[in-house]
């Protein structure tokens, strides 16, 4: 029980409009353990990225039980769980979101701000040379190709040492070459350091070669499997 | 990396528009303090002329006493005219401190101002002239030979105009006089220093007034002896007794109701700002709906995006405030120049009084201004739930 992460019973997501209900997340059970690597995959409108903002505690559910480390998100207050994502949960999004007026090694240093860290420049600067951009550090997003600004999100994401990374489609917007680049970061963060990796993707040759691979329709789990690669 | 570094960068992100806001408050600011500003010059620059008068009662012929007041004031000539003998059963008053006549006269001189031609002020005064005004100086020469000589005394500007020294000859035009200059006096600040000065008895003869007086300056032992003073005058025929505190006082509740004009002028300039600053980061935060919900999702609280929000605001106003205050320090120039010539009367000194305590409490006032501009773009900004914000902020 103790390396349970996330474990979702029943939940549900449904918005509600004027002339109709959409469910986008029905009935869903799903527990994610600590060092897991998990891809979701679906079709567009599938409801993964709503599962993901879910999980990620940054939307709420309209049913259900949602527990992460432990801890019942319905319950909790918009503050609680502020703290909680600051402390534990890292995100990584298609189109890199990075804000374009700070630096890679400002945008790095943004979560460190708002947790208040006091703002540890090596260990930013350490990431962003680890995953390769040391000659990008004083640049700003414009200056970057997709692959390099999406390294600095994954930096962003890692330095505040989370216990799970949501990536939302993360190589959505790179080409093959950057894209695979990107999604080996990943993996090797899972493996080599353990780091809990919940994806979102398209892609069936990154899918596959994720641990656990949980396949969407309409909101609900319509399959999931082991990859026989991931062992 | 800093909260306030953050804000700094999201207002480097729109340059013009930033520059346009923090130019409008910077306007505003010196419009405030440029308007505070004259309203505490003009008050001191016109007591000081009112108290450099050296009288605290003016007795004149009857007439508007407002009128005698202010033509007093300029330095003109109160162009009713009373005998000298009031002067001779008021002067023996026990109550009086110090009393001088004053008989004053205007010519026109079609050679003045390069030949455009303007009004020559005479006054004819006696010694006890300068004992009610201790502190007037001789630039240059000195007192008259005599009480009929036919010699002036001229005023620091109308000196330094007509470029008179001791010595030289001045003409009266119109009735054909030729003064010698004496003296020239010290400036004082006030309209007497555009004045010729000449012996009382002399003036009276000259301009055909024998035995006339325009006013008569006073100067109480006890100012608290002035309405019993003001009473026992009452009933003179042919004079009014003008106290110049109840001559401040009506020109202070003249410019009282000039003040309401100008402070509302200040407070819609101020408003106009603040709208400005809330439009200006309104749009900026609607613009970065996405960013701000990035940040709440890697960590942000509801305060953290509220504080640099409201930092944003304040940095306008603050540097809006700094820029305000150097305009209105190197505007006040112009203010003056401009003001002078739109008065009807602008006492001497300075008309716009800018001190550090208006500066630094238009400044600190600006700030208040950027806290209260930015609680409602704040508050918009910390509401934002990030999943709405980053899915629907494209």
């Amino acid at each position: 029980m103790d390396n349970i992460l996330i474990k979702a019973e029943k939940i549900n997501k449904i918005y509600r409009l004027p002339a109709e209900e959409i469910k986008a997340v029905w009935d869903l059970d799903l527990e994610i353990k600590s060092g897991e690597f998990v891809a979701i995959m679906g079709p567009s409108g599938s409801g993964k990225t709503t599962l993901l903002d879910i999980l990620g505690c940054l939307d709420s559910i309209s049913g259900g039980k949602l527990e992460v480390l432990g801890k019942d998100v319905s319950r909790l207050k918009e503050h609680s769980l502020v703290v909680l994502r600051r402390k534990n949960i890292g995100f990584v999004f298609q189109d890199f979101l990075l804000i374009p007026t700070l630096t890679a090694l400002e945008n790095v240093e943004l979560p460190l701000l708002f947790s208040r860290i006091p703002c540890e420049r090596e260990r930013s600067t350490s990431l962003l040379k680890k995953l390769g951009l040391g000659h990008r550090i004083n640049h700003l997003p414009k200056e970057m190709s997709g692959g390099e600004r999406q390294r600095v999100a994954i930096a962003r994401a890692l330095v505040t040492n989370p216990k799970i990374v949501f990536a939302d489609e993360p190589t959505g917007n790179l080409d093959t070459k950057s894209g695979e680049q990107i999604f080996q970061i990943l993996r090797e963060l899972n493996q080599k350091e353990g780091l809990t990796v919940v994806l979102t993707t398209h892609n069936n040759k990154f899918g596959s070669q994720a641990k656990r691979i949980i396949y969407l329709k309409d909101g609900r789990i319509v399959s999931r499997q082991d990859s026989c690669l991931y062992a | 990396m800093k909260l306030v570094s953050v804000a700094f960068k999201n207002l480097q992100r729109k340059k013009i528009r930033s520059v346009l806001t923090i130019g409008g408050v910077a306007i505003a600011v010196a419009v405030l303090v440029s308007l505070m500003g004259f309203d505490a010059g003009y008050q001191r620059a016109l007591t000081g002329d009112i108290d450099k008068m050296g009288y605290q009662v003016l007795v004149t012929a009857k007439g508007c006493p407002y009128e005698a007041a202010t033509m007093m004031l300029k330095g003109g000539g109160g162009l009713r005219y009373m005998e000298q003998a009031v002067f001779d059963k008021i002067v023996k008053d026990p109550r009086i401190d110090k009393i001088t006549p004053q008989l004053v006269a205007t010519e026109f001189d079609k050679d003045r101002q390069n030949g455009q031609g303007g009004i020559v002020l005479y006054m004819g005064i006696d010694d006890s002239y300068l004992k009610l005004k201790p502190w007037v100086k001789f630039r240059s020469g000195g007192w008259f030979s005599g009480a009929q000589a036919d010699e002036a005394i001229i005023g620091y500007e109308a000196a330094e105009l007509e470029q008179r020294v001791p010595g030289d000859q001045i003409f009266i035009p119109n009735l054909n006089k030729v003064l010698k200059v004496v003296g020239i006096f010290e400036r004082t600040g006030t309209q007497d220093d555009g004045i010729v000065y000449l012996p009382l008895k002399s003036s009276q003869r000259i301009f055909n007034l024998p035995d006339k007086l325009t006013g008569i300056g006073i100067k109480l032992k006890d100012i608290g002896s002035l309405s019993a003073f003001e009473e026992a005058l009452y009933n003179e025929p042919g004079i009014q007794v003008i106290s110049m505190a109840e001559v401040k006082g009506t020109i202070f509740n003249l410019i009282s109701s000039a003040k309401v004009m100008t402070n509302s002028v200040a407070i819609i300039a101020i408003l106009i700002a603040v709208i400005g600053v809330v439009n200006t980061i309104l749009m900026s935060v609607f613009e970065r709906t996405k960013e701000i919900g990035v940040m709440k999702a890697i960590g942000a609280s509801r305060l953290d995006i509220f504080r640099i929000i409201w930092l944003e605001t304040t940095l306008i106003c603050v540097i809006g405030g700094f820029l305000g205050d150097i305009f209105a320090i190197f505007g006040a120039q112009a203010v003056e120049y401009i003001l002078r010539h739109i008065l009807p009367y602008a006492p001497g000194g300075k008309l716009v009084l800018i001190t550090p305590i208006l500066l630094t409490g238009s400044f600190i006032g600006a700030i208040v201004m950027g806290l209260i501009a930015g609680i409602y773009p704040a508050f918009r900004a910390s509401s934002m739930r990030p999943v709405e914000a980053i899915r629907l902020g494209d």
